[in-house]
């Protein structure tokens, strides 16, 4: 194998930038299969792609024009807000709660 | 009741001479599904109460004679949300999650008076292509239950294969329609990008995802194709164009029709008994009038690359939401603001879910975005460029829709890569937008195995037009499973 293409301290940088956290074994199996999926990804570096516009986004033709809807407030009920509010892991006098932002330990970044 | 004689035409007259209610046909669906279901896991959640309430008010109103969905039994794939009817994507993050709004499909189905009877299992937010991925329970392939349905619309395929529903909707963001269809024998169509709104579809890559039809028959799947298809003005990037009667034309006459057979769809990665079952269809097309030319489409081996790039990338922006605070997972005795995203995050998802949300961080990240993200944007342009060359001269373009027949539960999904290869023949249809059907074909050692169907952009009508002609040349669609079909 070539160079080194993702290391464990890569693997826990990305994981930090996606909020996910793992195990020290779960690092070590993750790093493996990224390794070998990342390696699978090299085979592109094979492709010409000079002067190739590269497609970000699919649009059929009568999608060029806009199509958003027009930006109109819609009033909706208490109803809904119940509901909405009933899927909030917690929630105290009609509003979602969390813990405290700043970690009250004094050690935080 | 079970749905392996009666096809949406039948039902249909059988409703309007009220030879049956829409309650009645509901009861015998519910049935029948207690009966079948333990043995092959297609559903996550019922829907009992509501839509026998609702088949009730179906009956009331009356059947309308020119409706052919009206009272008609629907199953939906559980990343397709559904007004207070749990919808969890089959992921721990979503388990108690309840929508408070129908997805614009949804909306048309209730608008049609189709009777909604449950919620499909599926690989977790989509991710998988044999459903072990569902973080709750296990689906069987109805043909051999020790063989996985194929995913991630597994449970959709199996409740349509095993007769429990005529009509399921999944949805295929790199094969998840068209593979599960072709692991069971069933019609499944990923229509146009933009043919049908996204709205309500919990988003896994948002520049490839469509919802789509799967049913036992080709009539039946441009039927169903009918009621959901449209602009909606919640989803931008659903299309403006007119949508035509997609049962129209369905008249068996293929002759003249000139179809392209890409070399690189055939060649020996591909099963030998697979590419039997997809050369006794070519010559059944020749037969019926057709021809059939090599074609290339060269750079669709990149596709598996490009598109893992692509999906994952959109998948790691589209899952940040996720984050424990509004809906959703929240983790235990977390300390604070932080832990809860962390925590709640790496508890919520399965492993397939975090894989590809690394892969896309990866790949978007600073340092690694031309090598990654850009180049698979520039591959996805040749791809594109390669069907639009084979479509200036050819109406269709035919070939094996899987690699191989459905495998056996848990050989593969210790290794992604070895999964991620199953899609090899599906995702470049994804990444270039266009409409893909997969129609039953044949058996290889008693498996199903489908014929792929890719059509121009929006021209999903064509697709329909020789499926159904190959349809009613065989008897393939005539088979039953070992589990629902008894024989």
């Amino acid at each position: 194998m070539a160079e080194e293409r993702i290391n464990a301290d890569q693997v826990q940088h990305v994981a930090g930038l996606a909020k996910l956290e793992f195990t020290p074994n779960e690092l070590e199996t993750f790093t493996g299969q990224l390794e070998k999926i990342i390696g699978m990804f090299e085979e592109l570096s094979k492709v010409d792609t000079t002067d190739v516009p590269a497609t970000m986004r699919l649009s059929d033709d009568t999608l060029r024009e806009a199509t958003l809807r027009e930006d109109k407030a819609v009033k909706s009920d208490d109803q809904l807000r119940r509901a909405l509010l009933n899927n909030a892991p917690e929630t105290a006098n009609g509003l979602i709660k969390v813990p405290t932002i700043i970690d009250e330990s004094g050690d935080g970044e | 009741m079970n749905y392996f004689d009666q096809d949406l035409t039948s039902l249909h007259a059988d409703l309007v001479a009220k030879k049956i209610s829409a309650v009645a046909l509901a009861k015998a669906t519910f049935e029948n599904l207690r009966e079948i279901d333990p043995k092959l896991g297609a559903f996550l959640n019922l829907n009992e109460e509501a839509a026998l309430k609702r088949a009730a008010e179906i009956d009331a109103k009356g059947i309308n004679p020119d409706n052919i969905m009206a009272g008609i039994p629907v199953a939906v794939k559980d990343n397709i949300v559904t007004k207070g009817l749990t919808t969890t994507a089959a992921s721990k993050m979503l388990e108690h999650f309840v929508p408070v709004y129908d997805a614009t499909v949804v909306e048309k189905m209730a608008a049609n008076d189709a009777v909604i009877i449950g919620k499909n299992n599926m690989d977790e937010f989509a991710m998988g292509g044999s459903t072990e991925n569902s973080a709750f329970k296990v689906t069987r392939n109805p043909w051999d239950v020790s063989r996985v349905p194929g995913g991630s619309s597994g449970g959709s395929a199996v409740a349509v294969a095993s007769g429990q529903v005529p009509v399921a909707f999944g949805s295929d963001t790199g094969g998840s329609i068209r593979q599960p269809s072709s692991f069971n024998g069933v019609v499944g169509m990923k229509p146009t990008y933009g043919r049908v709104s996204r709205w309500g579809l919990i988003a896994f890559a948002s520049s490839l995802d469509q919802i789509g039809p799967m049913t036992r028959t080709v009539k039946d799947n441009a039927a169903a194709l009918n009621m959901i298809a449209g602009y909606d003005q919640h989803d931008g990037t659903s299309s403006k164009r007119e949508v035509p009667d997609f049962t129209a034309g369905l008249d068996g006459n293929i002759k003249g029709m000139k179809i392209g057979l890409p070399k690189e769809y055939m060649d020996e990665g591909i099963d030998p008994k697979v590419r039997e079952v997809i050369n006794n269809a070519v010559k059944k097309f020749e037969e019926l009038g057709a021809t059939v030319e090599e074609v290339s489409l060269p750079n669709s081996r990149y596709g598996v690359s490009a598109y893992y790039i692509i999906a994952s990338s959109e998948a790691s922006s589209n899952l940040q939401r996720f984050d424990g605070i509004r809906y959703g997972f929240r983790a235990d005795d977390v300390k604070n603001l932080e832990d809860v995203y962390v925590r709640s995050r790496s508890e919520g998802f399965g492993d397939e879910v975090k894989r590809r949300i690394m892969l896309g961080t990866f790949s978007l990240s600073a340092g690694y975005y031309d090598a990654y993200f850009h180049k698979a944007g520039q591959v996805r342009t040749m791809i594109i460029n390669d069907f639009n060359k084979v479509f200036e001269d050819y109406d269709m373009i035919m070939g094996p829709v899987a690699p191989t027949p459905a495998f056996k539960i848990g050989d593969e999904i210790s290794d992604p890569i070895t999964m991620y290869m199953n899609d090899v023949l599906t995702i470049p249809v994804n990444l270039a937008g266009l409409p893909g059907m997969s129609v039953p074909a044949g058996f290889a050692d008693g498996l199903p195995v489908g014929l792929q169907l890719i059509g121009k952009a929006f021209d999903e009508s064509t697709l329909y037009k020789a499926g159904y002609a190959f349809e009613q040349a065989t008897d393939v669609h005539k088979q039953t499973p070992k589990v629902g079909g008894a024989n």
